[in-house]
Order: C-alpha cells, then structure tokens, then sequence
C-alpha cells in the first residue's frame, strides 16, 4: 500500500458529494408539518398551551400570550362544564327552574360575541377571536365558584350555607372581571375604557347570578 | 408681503360665525374633527336660542341634517358605517344618562344632547341592563315576600328573563319605528319644523328607559303604595323626556292628532311600567298570618 502515500487530488477532477448538515435536516418544512409527530405529543401540545392560559387567568399579569397564540378550546371546556353544573336544580317545576343547558350555553357566548363586537365598534384595537378567547377564559374564576357551591350545598342548605356561597361567588366575579379587564382594557380608547368595562361587568354579574340561585331540588 | 390684516389674529367668535353661517365649510382641528363644530354650535345657541329654536326650527334641523350628511358616508355594508353609531365617549353617555334623568322643562333632549351625533351605545346597554334589573329585582323581591312560608320553594324564575328580554327590546325599537314612521307620515301632510331621524327617536326611547333601572332595584320594596309612587315618580320624569321631545314636532298638526300623538307615547310608556311591575313583582301580601279556615271534611286551608 505504499503507493496510496502520496495519492493526492488533482484540482481538475470534479469533486462530488453530499455536504449534509445536520441543523439542516430540520428544515422548515418540518417544523409545521406535524403529521409525523405521535399523537400524545400533538394533544400534549394544546393541552399544555390551554393549561398556561388557565394559569394566566389565575394570575392574571399583563402578559400578551393569553392574546396573542388565542385558542377557544379552553372557553368550551369551561362552558360546557358550568353548563353542565347548573343542570340538576329545581326539575320538578319545568316552567320556572333554572337556565336549561342551552340557555346557559347561549348567554355565555352570545354575551361574549356581543361584547367584543360592542368594543370593536367603540374603536377597539383586539382582533375578534382574541376578544372571545379572553372572555370565555376568564369564565374560570366563575366555574370554580360554581363547583365549591354545588359542594358546599352538599353539606347543606341553610343561612350559613349561603351566606358562604355569597361571597365565594362574588369574590369570584370580582376576580373574573377584573382578571378579563387587565387584559381587554388595554386596547381600548383611553376615553372610552368605561364603556368597554361596563358590558363586561354585566355579563359576569349575569352568570354570577345564575350561580347564585342554583338550587337543588 | 402679508398685510397686517392677514396677520391679525382670527378671534374665536369669528370662525364660530363663520360656521354657524356655512356648516359644511371643511373645518381643520386638532381637535376630534366632529366635536369642535358642534361644541361651538351649543355654546352659540345655547343663549337666546331656545326661542329661536322653536320658531325657526327649519334652519336647525337643516344644518343637524347636513351635519348628519357628512358623517354617514360609508356604505352600510361595511364596518365603519356601524361605527359612526358608536362614536361617544364615555363623558357623552354619562351627560346624555344625566339629561334623561333630570329633564329641564324646556330643554329638548335631542337638541341638547344627541346633537345629530344619536349613539346606539345608550339604548342597547340601558336595555340589557333593565331587563336584568326587572328579571333580577323580580325574583328577589318575590323571595324576600315568600319568604316565611312553609310551602314556597325558591326558583329562578329563569324564564322570565328572555320575556323581560323580548319586551324591552320590542318596546325600545318598534315603538321608536311606529313613532318615525307616523311623524313622516304627518311630516308629508303638514309642513313641520322639528323632524328627527329614526336613529333620534331610538336614542331618546332609550335613554328615557334609564329611571326605570333603579326604579326596578328599588320595587323590590314589599310595599304596594311604595311601588305605586315609584310608578308615577318614574314615569313623570321619562315621560317628561319624551313629552317635550315630541311636542315641538306634533305641534303644528291639528290639536287632536298631536294630544292623541303626545297621549298614545305617554299611555304605551305607562302600559311598559305597570306591565312588567304586575308580570315580575308578585303582589306583596299583608302582614297578618293567614287566617285557618276548617273544611268540611276535617281537613284545614289556609287562605291567602
């Protein structure tokens, strides 16, 4: 083999090949396309994005993920949910019970739907889905009042009793309004900020009361 | 070479003049463009202009129309064009809430107020929130009278909320549409000096709506001559509201047609509060425990 010692490469032969890098492999193309990822991981993802913006509810910070990256999976979970808690009361009077599940569904999300379209016409800057998303997130306060009252009236349903639920649930609106006016209020006017709030405020009043008066049979 | 005329500073009243005189002058502002001519259009005819503006009317609902004119002019089909019914800050609802609630005999609303700026911002929130009121004060105040007694159970009364809803809402937006469409009607038999739009006589309707809400909070009172002192009470200042809005546009038909017209507003808006104070507030009972009948067959009633 000594004769390949002093092999070396001319400058005229072509040299040809493949100059793979390996960063390159993950092209763009990839990145969006997540046909080929498992399906835990795609769920996972959602999953982990709605889960970030119920913390962001929670504590509420002026933070622009909640607007930007707007998804509405979190609202219907939550509507469904407090829907779904506010069946059971009242059944034996059909005419004069509480709100039937549609109805609960229509009002929150008529009432959001009209609520951003209220502050859009005012002049406001939020995109219409983002406007949707906030409200239907910031449903959560609520939803929660929702589950420790149906608890709490498991133990009974006396003074003390509502006297508990009274002010879990106004904490609650008051945490739920104020949480969806930290983030919608700032793409407002600056002198029209009221008349943004304020439909929001009734809006959370209405499913606090709703709420409130569940009675079970 | 500027002379020193050209020079001289322009005073307010002067370009104040000057717009009264040409209302479509384009105007150059700092200012929001639309509330400076209609600022300096108040301060001008607030003085001595109330007779005025009862006599020639003619030029104020002119200039109103022409000022009207210039803002709608996007097609109805875009966005924008809803816009211009919401252009009112803050300070403009709460002063618009202010004058249907303490109406100043002699001081027409929309003159006043709207300013050929109507707003549907008003009427639909003052609305949404009475019918919450009602529905609300409602099922409280009946919670509160049935209180005590051993076979009441306390519901919701949900149902109630979407008639609440479907009444106030008919009432705030077909009446104002009968209203506009008879005054039209008039308007082309007889030559009136006051005509108001369609959007006008909603904005008006709905802001006079505004005493019932706390009216409603405050029928949650169990007493009947309490309720029925708030009736009138209510009634007196948002009737008033409408009474002198539409006086200066009927007065000039024939005597009857204009009392039937002032009458029919003032009776519907009577028939909307007694209505929804019979429908949604149960009647308070008296105090005394009800007294025990026996029956014949043993059994005890109780009689209301």
């Amino acid at each position: 083999f000594a004769g390949l010692a002093d092999v070396s490469i001319s400058e005229d032969i072509p040299v040809e090949g493949e100059i793979t890098v390996p960063v390159g492999s993950r092209s763009p193309d990839e990145d969006y396309s997540t046909l080929d990822e498992p399906v835990r991981d795609t769920i996972m993802r959602d999953l982990k994005a709605v889960g970030k913006k119920f913390v962001h509810v929670m504590y509420p910070k002026k933070s622009s993920a909640l607007l930007r990256d707007w998804d509405l999976w979190g609202p219907l979970v939550l509507c469904v949910s407090l829907a779904l808690m506010l069946q059971g009361g009242s059944a034996d009077s059909k005419e004069d019970g509480g709100p039937q599940f549609a109805e609960v569904f229509v009002i929150i999300w008529f009432g959001a739907v009209v609520i951003t379209l209220n502050s859009k016409l005012l002049g406001g800057t939020i995109s219409f889905f983002q406007s949707l998303c906030v409200l239907g997130y910031c449903v959560l306060p609520l939803t929660v009042a929702m589950l420790v009252c149906r608890l709490v009236l498991l133990a009974g349903s006396g003074t003390v009793s509502f006297i508990v639920r009274l002010i879990v649930v106004i904490a609650m609106f008051g945490w739920s309004t104020l949480a969806s006016t930290a983030f919608l209020a700032d793409s407002q006017p600056p002198n029209r900020k009221a008349l943004v709030v304020y439909p929001i405020f009734l809006f959370y009043f209405v499913i606090s009361w709703m709420i409130l008066t569940f009675t079970p049979q | 070479m500027a002379t020193v005329d050209d020079l001289k500073f322009q005073e307010f009243d002067d370009a104040a003049n000057l717009l009264a005189a040409n209302p479509d002058a384009t105007t150059i502002s700092i200012d929001e463009p639309t509330e400076i001519p209609k600022n300096q259009h108040g301060r001008l005819q607030e003085p001595g202009r109330e007779e005025d503006d009862e006599l020639l009317g003619t030029d104020d609902s002119d200039k109103t129309e022409l000022l009207a004119g210039q803002k709608k002019s996007a097609p109805f089909w875009t966005f924008e064009y809803y816009q211009t019914f919401f252009d009112v800050d803050t300070y403009q609802v709460l002063d618009r809430i202010k004058g249907a609630v303490f109406p100043v005999p002699g001081r027409n609303f929309v003159r006043l107020y709207i300013r050929s700026n109507p707003d549907l911002y008003g009427p639909f929130w003052i609305c949404a929130t009475l019918v919450f009121a009602i529905a609300v004060s409602g099922n409280l105040s009946n919670f509160f009278i049935h209180l005590g007694k051993p076979t009441y159970h306390y519901v919701p009364e949900f149902r109630k909320v979407s008639i609440a809803a479907t009444t106030i809402y008919a009432y705030a937006w077909l009446v104002p549409l009968a209203l506009w469409g008879f005054l039209m009607w008039r308007n082309s038999k007889v030559m009136n000096i006051v005509s108001y739009s369609f959007l006008e006589i909603v904005c008006v309707y709905g802001y006079s709506l505004f005493v019932y809400i706390p009216t409603a909070i405050l029928w949650i009172i169990p007493q009947k001559v309490v309720r029925w002192v708030l009736v009138m009470f209510s009634l007196c200042l948002s009737g008033s509201v409408l009474v002198m809005t539409f006086w200066p546009a009927v007065r000039d038909d024939n005597r009857r047609i204009a009392l039937a017209t002032v009458g029919t507003i003032v009776l519907l808006h009577a028939l909307l509060s007694v209505g929804c104070l019979a429908y949604f507030f149960d009647a308070p009972e008296l105090d005394f425990p009800a007294p025990i009948i026996p029956a014949h067959n043993g059994t005890t009633l109780i009689t209301k």
